[in-house]
């Protein structure tokens, strides 16, 4: 039992968006100038959950699901509708300097950046306005340089840097000033495999240097399989799962995959469970996840195997079952 | 407050940097700076001339000194912030500004002091020119140009604070462009830049003396003509330091009470 509060506390939390309802035409939008039709939207429909501190969690949910208002929240630039909520012992949406010295927010697709000039010169104004001792910013600003190598990018002015470039720099630039607790939301959107695995190394070792917090979002499952062993899955406001990747898997699916290596496609599987495919004696078979370990042994045992691999679906299917099913 | 100077330093060599980029931009920009006057300055003469060379205690050459100084005053106070902040709002650049522990008024006022420093030379020689063109006749004298730069900086303060306050309506409607039209026509009138203060009917003059406008352009002005008693000079660095004062609450409170809406509906 840990006895240090967790850095996220968030119980029943909500957050309600009134908004104009019209229909599309002409006739709809001179009635709307009359009376406009407002309906209640939940966006985020009474959540609960805890992260520890030093944990990387992926926040996972289709488009619409609630991610980044959750994350608005809990960095502060929304005010719940109803619920409590702690981050680092502090209310956020208070927005207190001390509590915006120690978080930082990426967001895949905005930027913060200057623009028109390189972003060595925004590092020196953050520098400034977090109040970050000169030695420590050298050394932070070396450290980020290497790790993300940046090197010659920090000179350019960033709206000449590819897209990837200019992630590598917000990212750098969000982290100057050391945050306890970092908030991304898509930070690998739009770029390329290698530009993704760069930047999720850099998660992770960002992570494990400074002991902070990181809660993620994300549509790519390789960067949540990459970074986070606990996941929290959230669907039209409402939270699906909490808990290990691992768990996600066995609890949402009922089978595995056995692949086996035989000679030909001759003989017939059928017995030992569902036949996905065979190509040129490569077998693909569907077996409940609780005769798994018999199957196996049975198919060891009949037939002449020359190879065997037993497989968990790609954490897509699971996720897109999850979704599927709604309530778990 | 040391860490506040340093923010000014580095927002400074920031806005800096980026302006370089705009050259072009910030030509015509200051072709219409130059330009109001300059109608102004012909129409004012030409009225002079056919009303044989005096309206309302100024000559020509009076016309042109009032220009001239007016010019310079607007530019030291002039703000762009209505528009910026519009686009903030529109493409979710508030979000980083909340999000950083400073307030957003303090690389705000850097940003516009330091893209001033950078226009004042071609400002100044627009002014030698029109100078050499128009003739102007200057009264000075050396006490008011002296009271005349606290008086130009609490005319931009006030300024920038009321303006920066305006600029706040993007928290509540997307269509600011209304009031930056309205705000604009009020300002043209009754601070001066259409016509001095002093040849305005009596009820526009009042209501220029008693609303902000007289004290965030053309009361600096009137003091470097040498239009001004002392008496009038005191009273008139009073009521600036009073609109000071009333500027600041109001921007503390529209700025929480906008704040609060923008992360009640989202950003």
């Amino acid at each position: 039992m840990t006895t240090t509060p967790p850095a996220i506390r968030v119980r029943d939390l909500r957050k309600t968006y009134v908004v104009a309802e019209r229909e599309a035409g002409a006739r709809a939008a001179l009635k709307s100038l009359v009376r406009r039709r407002k309906i209640e939207i939940a966006a985020v429909d009474g959540i609960s959950f805890d992260v520890d501190s030093g944990e990387i969690v992926g926040f996972l949910g289709p488009n619409g699901a609630g991610k980044t208002t959750t994350l608005k929240m809990l960095s502060g630039l929304l005010h719940p509708t109803a619920g409590e909520l702690s981050v680092l012992g502090a209310v956020p949406w208070r927005r207190e300097k001390a509590f915006l010295r120690q978080i930082t927010l990426v967001m895949g697709q905005r930027n913060q950046l200057v623009w028109d000039i390189p972003a060595a010169d925004s590092f020196e104004l953050n520098r400034a306005i977090y109040r970050i001792p000169s030695a420590d910013f050298q050394r932070l600003v070396k450290e980020l340089t290497e790790l993300l190598e940046l090197g010659p990018l920090l000179r350019k002015p960033v709206r000449n840097l590819s897209l990837g470039e200019r992630m590598k720099c917000e990212i750098a630039a969000a982290l100057l000033h050391r945050p306890r607790m970092v908030f991304l939301d898509e930070p690998t959107i739009g770029l390329d495999v290698t530009m993704q695995r760069r930047i999720r190394g850099f998660i992770a070792e960002y992570n494990r240097r400074t002991g902070a917090t990181v809660l993620l979002t994300s549509h790519d499952m390789s960067d949540v399989e990459a970074l986070c062993r606990r996941v929290i899955i959230i669907h039209r406001g409402k939270l699906l799962f909490d808990g290990a990747l691992s768990d996600l898997v066995s609890r949402f699916t009922e089978h595995k995959t056995i692949v086996v290596q035989l000679k030909d496609c001759r003989a017939d599987l059928r017995p030992y469970g569902e036949v996905v495919s065979c190509e040129d004696g490569r077998v693909t078979l569907r077996v409940a996840r609780a005769e798994t370990a018999r199957t196996t042994e049975r198919l060891l045992a009949d037939l002449p195997v020359s190879d065997l691999t037993v497989e968990d679906p790609p954490i897509e299917d699971v996720i897109e079952r999850v979704f599927a099913q709604g309530t778990p | 407050m040391t860490g506040l100077a340093e923010i000014y330093v580095q927002q400074f060599k920031t806005t800096l940097a980026s302006f370089a980029q705009y050259r072009a931009a910030i030509f015509i920009w200051m072709i219409g700076h130059v330009l109001e006057p300059l109608v102004f300055m012909i129409v004012w003469s030409a009225v002079t001339l056919s009303r044989g060379g005096l309206v309302g205690g100024f000559g020509a050459g009076d016309f042109a000194a009032y220009f001239l100084v007016l010019m310079l005053v607007n530019h030291a106070t002039y703000t762009w912030i209505m528009y910026e902040f519009e686009y903030r709002v529109r493409h979710g650049d508030l979000s980083f500004l909340l999000l950083r522990p400073l307030h957003p008024i303090h690389t705000d006022i850097v940003d516009n002091l330091s893209s001033k420093m950078l226009t004042l030379p071609l400002i100044l020689v627009s002014a030698a020119v029109l100078a050499v063109v128009f003739k102007p006749v200057f009264h000075f004298r050396l006490w008011a140009a002296a009271v005349f730069l606290p008086a130009l900086g609490l005319a931009f303060l006030v300024r920038f604070l009321i303006e920066w306050t305006l600029a706040l309506a993007a928290f509540w409607t997307t269509r600011v462009g209304a009031i930056n039209q309205g705000y604009y026509v009020a300002v043209l009138f009754l601070s001066g830049q259409v016509a001095p203060l002093a040849l305005l009917p009596g009820p526009v003059r009042a209501a220029a003396s008693v609303l902000p406008f007289r004290w965030m352009i053309s009361f600096p002005a009137e003091l470097l003509l040498g239009r001004l008693t002392p008496a009038q000079a005191a009273a008139g660095l009073a009521i600036q330091a009073g609109w000071l004062v009333l500027a600041l609450l109001l921007m503390k409170v529209v700025w929480r009470a906008g704040v609060r809406r923008f992360t009640a509906v989202g950003g």
